[in-house]
């Protein structure tokens, strides 16, 4: 094992960031997401790389849509009502099928809401978010050295799909300190060629990065490409984790930090000689619908936690089907359900 | 084994940098941590806490319902989770501050005089390491080196080298207290 | 007609770094000249393979096609925080957003106040024509007192919707730009001193001295239901009184 440190979330995303070879990172401060922000300031203008504070969250995202244009790896973050600012950009990106990062330390919502942690903005994060057909990658992280390397993937996965990859975490993975063995930075040389990137039409032809056409017959070409891309993610991207599914009975279904607090609960259920496992979704979208399809044909429960009033829940149940009882739990508004909580919930439907 | 440790107090008394000493100690020692602070306004004035778990083992939930030490710096600290902690636990009480008796009978209480020992150590702002030092003589999560050489280096590493002298010897009134 | 070439001399080309694509712009239309003069303008200065332009939404959403350099149509009123992308990811491209009134200085307001606060060192081209060509004739920032409208039919009323915005007098109060100036096409004289001026705000990017700013008045015959001759007319005696022409800023 390399060096560990006692590192907090937001700083090991950061940092992650400048390994994966982040060249340009533009964002605007919001809290609980700051020292992101801050690590960036520190260290960006240091190795020679680009760090703006922009003027708004609009204009973070479109400074990342240009660099983006232009070919580096680029980046933005902030939590739940920045994000919803964002969402111009990231339609743009994704229509123009520009590589970039963006990550939401996600917070109490709707409206202003609060800073505390929260899993509201998974509709946002995986329908869509902004306007018309497209989706993101999303990426959960539930420790923060997964954080880390999640982030390094993230950059990974947009260049090699040219599309917006969200990182999806809260304010208290965003927060917390843990252990952490910072991945090594990555070759340059690994980065891929962007042969379509605005760098100069130097000895070829104009390049042009655009998300229109007002031709219907072209857009809807350009929206067929988009799908037929979102379906070679599904194929290949698919991510998650079983914790003791083999004898379950029932299984828990959570990702990002609920996942983590849950796994103490599946611990405390199998002391108490409960079957209990977990399902954890890394990837949100795409969501790994045929893994928990699969899996609740051998169980009669699986109990969706979530810090949102279920949202998460209806992939649960589009996956689930009529194969198991699909109950809910849920808190709002920043509440954190404890291990006890949770497990009062298991003994409910277990058994 | 896991453990828990909900370190609390008025925002000011340090108890942010203890549960990281605290968190970074137990990693020093070879254990699984997590920390995790309240955060936003309770920063800057108010009451603060946070909380370290330490394991043999992966950090499950960073959130902790039933801590197994309290450290309680001050009367809310006491008064908001005192009930929470784990049947046989530890709660640790600035007895300084705090005169109110513990109702609880199936804890241990470990009373030190945190302010106390500060002013006679000279330092009002040692109170955190004086409760560092209490803390590990009743638990034993890491040992009293290992917290010593933690501290030492923190300090070091954040250009307050000139604090460890007398933080060595907070630490060690804590402990020779608890 | 037949015509004999063998003693005759080229005078007038189009310039290399423009396409051969048809404009989309209306007769009489001012976006046509100023195309023309920032193509001459990117071949005298030999940039034409490292120049990004930046299209906004708008008449000249098309403006990609214009150009033969690379570009990126931007989101409505982002184009200078897109160019401050560029930029700020490869220095040696040479940035320009070329941004209609709405663009610029209505929901671009904030992008563009601040890529000028920056100093970012990039040329911005604003088309001041005094309405939304493209969505049908509305009103636009820069609309004059009682100009008629789709969306003022009775006249711009200050007192409902405010006074046209001089926004490149708001930006010449900034620390930053280099280089601000207002310029109009509506005459040989001042398409000449148009081209002069567009010639600074790019040489002022190669020479990485940073933030110019070429506000243009121009015209729009079809949404000001007039003909290309009274609209020159109109700007030169009207639109100017509004919007006096000259430097506002030149640090450089």
């Amino acid at each position: 094992m390399g060096k560990r440190d006692l590192l907090r979330g937001n700083e090991v995303i950061a940092e992650a960031a400048i390994r994966a070879g982040c060249q340009c990172y533009f964002a605007y401060p919001i809290t609980p997401q700051a020292e992101l922000l801050e690590h960036m300031a520190r260290n960006m203008p240091r190795l020679g790389r680009t760090f703006v504070q922009a003027e708004s969250e609009i204009a973070a995202v479109s400074m990342v849509y240009g660099a983006a244009a232009a070919g580096v790896r680029t980046m933005t973050s902030s939590s739940s009502p920045g994000i919803s600012l964002k969402q111009e950009g990231i339609s743009y990106l994704a229509g123009s099928n520009l590589p970039a990062v963006i990550v939401n330390v996600v917070r109490g919502g709707p409206g202003l809401g609060d800073i505390a942690p929260s899993q509201c903005d998974y509709f946002q994060a995986t329908k869509g978010g902004g306007h018309g057909d497209y989706h993101m990658i999303v990426l959960a992280p539930s420790t923060v050295p997964e954080a880390g390397e999640l982030t390094m993937l993230a950059f990974e996965l947009a260049d090699r799909y040219r599309t917006p990859v969200m990182i999806l975490t809260d304010g208290l993975l965003g927060q917390m300190m843990e252990p952490v063995e910072l991945p090594e930075p990555i070759d340059p040389a690994s980065i891929p060629a962007k042969p379509w990137a605005t760098t100069g039409a130097s000895g070829r032809d104009p390049n042009i990065i655009l998300s229109f056409d007002l031709d219907p017959e072209v857009l809807r070409q350009m929206n067929l490409d988009l799908q037929a891309k979102y379906r070679r993610i599904e194929e290949a991207e698919l991510r998650y984790e079983e914790t003791m599914t083999e004898d379950a009975d029932l299984v828990i279904a959570a990702h990002g930090t609920m996942a983590r607090i849950a796994e103490t609960v599946v611990r405390r259920a199998r002391e108490e000689g409960l079957k209990v496992g977990l399902f954890r979704p890394i990837t949100v979208w795409p969501f790994p619908y045929e893994p928990l399809r699969e899996l609740s044909s051998h169980v009669s429960t699986v109990l969706t936690v979530e810090m949102s009033a279920g949202q998460m829940w209806e992939d649960v149940r589009l996956a689930v089907a009529e194969r198991a009882a699909t109950p809910f739990y849920g808190e709002m508004g920043g509440i954190v359900p404890t291990p006890r909580d949770i497990l009062s919930e298991v003994r409910k439907h277990a058994g | 084994m896991e453990r828990s440790v909900v370190i609390a107090g008025f925002g000011g008394q340090g108890v942010i940098l203890a549960g990281k000493i605290l968190a970074q100690a137990g990693m020093d020692h070879g254990l699984e941590v997590t920390w995790l602070p309240s955060y936003g306004p309770e920063m800057r004035g108010g009451t603060a806490n946070c909380t370290v778990v330490t394991s043999d083992s992966p950090v499950g939930s960073p959130i902790v319902d039933e801590p197994s030490a309290l450290v309680a710096m001050n009367r809310p600290s006491l008064d908001k989770f005192a009930a929470l902690v784990v049947a046989g636990g530890t709660i640790l009480v600035n007895s300084s501050l705090i005169e109110a008796p513990i109702e609880r009978s199936d804890v241990r209480v470990v009373s030190v005089p945190l302010n106390a020992l500060a002013a006679k150590i000279g330092n009002a702002r040692t109170i955190n390491m004086i409760a560092l030092g209490a803390l590990i003589k009743a638990t034993a999560i890491v040992p009293l080196e290992t917290l010593k050489r933690t501290m030492e280096k923190a300090f070091e590493d954040s250009g307050k080298a000139k604090l460890v002298a007398v933080n060595i010897q907070a630490i060690e009134e804590g402990y020779n207290a608890a | 007609m037949q015509v004999e070439t063998a003693d005759m001399v080229k005078v007038f080309s189009r310039p290399q770094s423009l396409t051969a694509a048809k404009s989309t712009y209306c007769p009489g239309c001012h976006h046509g000249i100023l195309t023309r003069i920032i193509g001459k303008t990117i071949d005298e200065l030999g940039i034409a393979e490292r120049t990004v332009c930046i299209a906004p939404v708008g008449c000249s959403v098309f403006a990609y096609n214009w150009y033969r350099c690379d570009a990126i149509q931007a989101a409505h009123g982002r184009a200078s925080a897109v160019a401050t992308g560029v930029k700020r990811a490869d220095p040696n491209l040479i940035v320009f957003a070329y941004q209609g009134d709405g663009d610029f200085a209505s929901i671009g307001t904030a992008e563009s106040i601040h890529a000028a606060n920056r100093g970012e060192n990039i040329t911005v081209i604003f088309v001041n024509n005094q309405v939304y060509g493209m969505t049908g004739g509305e009103m636009a920032p820069t609309s004059l007192v009682h100009q008629k409208t789709t969306t003022t039919p009775a006249g711009r009323d200050p007192a409902q919707v405010g006074y046209p915005i001089r926004f490149s007098e708001m930006i010449a109060q900034l620390d930053a730009p280099t280089y601000i100036t207002r310029q109009a096409l509506f005459d040989t004289r001042r398409i000449l001193d148009t081209e002069e001026a567009i010639k600074k705000a790019f040489e002022n990017q190669v020479n990485e001295k940073g933030y110019s700013l070429v506000e243009v008045l121009s015209t729009c015959p079809t949404n000001w239901r007039m003909s290309p001759i009274a609209s020159n007319k109109h700007v030169a005696d009207v639109v100017t009184e509004v919007f006096p022409l000259g430097d506002l800023v030149d640090r450089r």
